[in-house]
């Protein structure tokens, strides 16, 4: 079937698909937007019931194959030692992340210039600045001003309390000398803008029930839909077609019924993340785009970044917060520059745990061989549970062409389109960078008294940033979009997810993959008269 | 979500003894054991998704004890669970996982570990403030952004 055709058609209702949709409400446009999820229900979210820890291992699993739910896309990730997480509906992986809200430096973007590796962006930190402060607004961050070693940011939100676990950490890290600091954070430490506070329910990953994190359901949409914006659910996108001028024309997609319809457009936007959206161009195959949509250069889908997460964790013999306050809290940024001393370019952010619920720490434990099976079970689980605090070195992953996301030859979604393939290995230099964070974090804990230390290097489960595969330049050889997110092959497509960056940074990076969509946004709407030129 | 229960009466057997080989009752500390009749009835209502690995698992554990668990010496039988839990990779994970999960929710078991009867929310948990003091170096700190330039 087709349909009336709208002005902006935008796939994906996640971090950066809700900010673009609401920045652009204001031009009035016809604007639809996609998604192959539906509607968030919180009274359905884990914390609500007695079984809230077994439902991550299932239908809340952050694993796609894991949790299999008819909106998720399977992901062929075996050739990878990081698995791909992710969550598919209205707000995207804003609804199962930590919530922990650091951005790029600016000297993120500058690291060719700086250190000579990888290449510089085509935009700076200053370019975004305005549209960090805007997001910050809107998504609503908790956080303390002033941070010495992180750029200034305003958080509209005092932090989140320090509670057991943070002094415990804080004194660890004044003894050893090294730089803490309270993390920004998405989570409402007081009613703000129609969301209630945080009220530690802790098991903030799997989406809150309190609406206290920030998911795009809660911030950006309502405001968007208020603006105009329309919104259709449980639609899977397939492909995007081309007219003979090699315009994009508009998508193929499956509606919830899994009818296939056509869909009209005069421009559109992906923001599938950086998985989703090279699988999206590259199923998007014509005569014209023999190699996928967007794809003169080559490079949709390769330059795969993660993060590599280095984690450490022990058990102090003070009580910990358990699951009984958010999971992040603090961060540090002791480590995040070049230091070629160190024997690796580039850094990491360090971002701490508070602890884990009990079901959480029996089978993570259990696993590791700490936790025994048999009469000492009950004394060495007490030990424990209630005890851990964790480090996690977040470390920044170059780009390198065959770390890349392909089509798999045989796996197909519940459409029977082809699913994505991931092949990706870890770098000489973050394997350097792991190592060094693991032994700070060593040396943290130690600090802290810490026992029982365990590792996980990398985390297996921990493809949270999905960065790179269509990435931004001036150069059309060299890029997949220019330097405000247009497509140089497609001059009426834009990517606005974290696909399009250049470099990764050392940190979380949703508050920037939302800042590049508003900034994208700004000048798509600064050049309306001229978009296409 | 539950589906239906396709564990055989043997393989039932053996995943209480196994059960009861991870967590035994403790007099000490007032907790029953995960083959606590209770304990083992949530395994089955709750198995679901992880009813396939589970099975898988179990199979193995037959494999390796030549005949019911419960009939092995105790020698034996901890033998057998050793080269289980070392031989049977992401099935028996799932075993033990869905063991531990439905074990630690159980009310005896959170009383005895000084938690809540109840979901978090709606009610959640107090945090307290802590010591903000601790910051007071870092803020003393003078600024070392790196610059871009």
């Amino acid at each position: 079937m087709k349909h009336e055709p709208v002005d902006v058609l935008i796939i994906g209702a996640g971090a950066s698909g809700a900010a673009v949709a609401w920045s652009l409400a204001d031009t009035k446009m016809h604007i639809l937007c996609l998604d192959q999820g539906g509607w968030m229900k919180p009274s359905e979210y884990p914390s609500t019931g007695r079984d809230w820890e077994a439902k991550f291992y299932g239908e809340w699993s952050t694993s796609p194959n894991i949790r299999a739910r008819p909106e998720d896309y399977p992901i062929n990730d075996d050739n990878s030692p990081i698995k791909v997480v992710n969550f598919n509906g209205v707000g995207g992986s804003t609804v199962m992340y930590t919530a922990h809200w650091p951005r790029l430096h600016p000297s993120d973007f500058k690291v060719r210039t700086l250190d000579g590796v990888a290449d510089d962006w085509p935009i700076d930190y200053d370019a975004l600045a305005p549209f960090f402060e805007e997001n910050d607004r809107m998504m609503g961050v908790s956080g303390l001003s002033g941070d010495p070693l992180s750029p200034l940011t305003h958080p509209p939100m005092p932090p989140q309390p320090l509670g057991l676990s943070g002094p415990v950490i804080g004194k660890a890290m004044n003894k050893l000398g090294w730089h803490w600091w309270p993390s920004d954070t998405t989570v409402a430490t007081m009613d703000y803008e129609g969301r209630a506070r945080c009220i530690n329910l802790g098991h903030c990953t799997p989406a809150c029930a309190q609406g206290a994190k920030a998911s795009t359901d809660i911030t950006y949409w309502p405001h968007a839909i208020r603006a105009g914006v329309e919104v259709k659910t449980h639609c899977r996108v397939r492909e995007i077609l081309t007219n003979e001028h090699g315009m994009a024309s508009g998508v193929v997609y499956y509606d919830e019924d899994g009818v296939e319809q056509f869909q009209p457009a005069e421009v559109v936007i992906i923001a599938c993340n950086g998985v989703g959206t090279p699988r999206l161009l590259l199923n998007s195959v014509s005569g014209r785009f023999p190699n996928g949509l967007a794809n003169s250069s080559g490079l949709v889908g390769k330059n795969l970044m993660f993060h590599p997460y280095a984690q450490i964790y022990g058990f102090v013999t003070e009580p910990t917060d358990s699951n009984r306050a958010p999971p992040t809290c603090l961060w540090s940024k002791e480590f995040y520059d070049t230091d070629l001393s160190r024997g690796f370019v580039r850094g990491y952010g360090i971002q701490f745990g508070r602890g884990a619920g009990p079901v959480f720490e029996a089978v993570a434990s259990e696993q590791k061989g700490i936790l025994p099976w048999g009469a000492d079970h009950h004394r060495i689980f007490r030990k424990l549970n209630g005890h851990r605090i964790g480090v996690s070195a977040i470390c920044e992953d170059l780009p390198e062409e065959h770390n890349r996301v392909t089509l798999d030859p045989v796996l197909r979604d519940g459409h029977g389109i082809p699913a994505p393939k991931i092949d990706y290995t870890i770098s000489e230099n973050s394997r350097k960078m792991m190592e060094h964070g693991l032994a700070r974090g060593r040396e943290i804990l130690e600090a802290a008294g810490a026992t029982d230390i365990c590792t996980n290097n990398p985390i297996p489960w921990g493809g949270w940033h999905l960065l790179g595969t269509a990435r931004m330049g001036t150069d059309p050889a060299r890029s997949v979009v220019n330097e405000w997110g247009r497509s140089h092959d497609v001059k009426n497509l834009f990517i606005v997810d974290g696909s399009v960056f250049v470099t990764s940074g050392g940190v979380n990076p949703t508050s920037t993959i939302q800042a590049v969509a508003l900034y994208i946004a700004d000048q798509m709407k600064q050049r309306l008269a001229n978009l296409f030129d | 979500m539950s589906e239906p229960n396709t564990l055989t009466p043997r393989q039932r057997d053996d995943l209480r003894t196994v059960a009861g080989m991870i967590i035994p009752a403790s007099t000490e500390y007032k907790v029953p054991g995960a083959d606590d009749a209770a304990v083992q009835a949530d395994i089955l209502k709750t198995l679901g998704r992880d009813t396939a690995p589970v099975v898988a698992a179990l199979d193995h554990l037959a494999r390796l004890a030549g005949k019911p668990l419960v009939e092995l010496d105790a020698a034996r039988r901890d033998e057998v669970a050793k080269q289980f839990r070392a031989s049977s990779g992401a099935p028996a994970a799932t075993l033990v996982r869905v063991v531990l999960q439905c074990y630690y929710r159980d009310d005896r078991v959170l009383r005895s570990l000084g938690l809540e009867l109840r979901a978090p929310f709606p009610h959640g948990y107090a945090l307290e403030q802590g010591n903000w003091s601790l910051l007071d170096p870092i803020k003393d700190r003078p600024p070392s952004l790196r610059r871009a330039q």
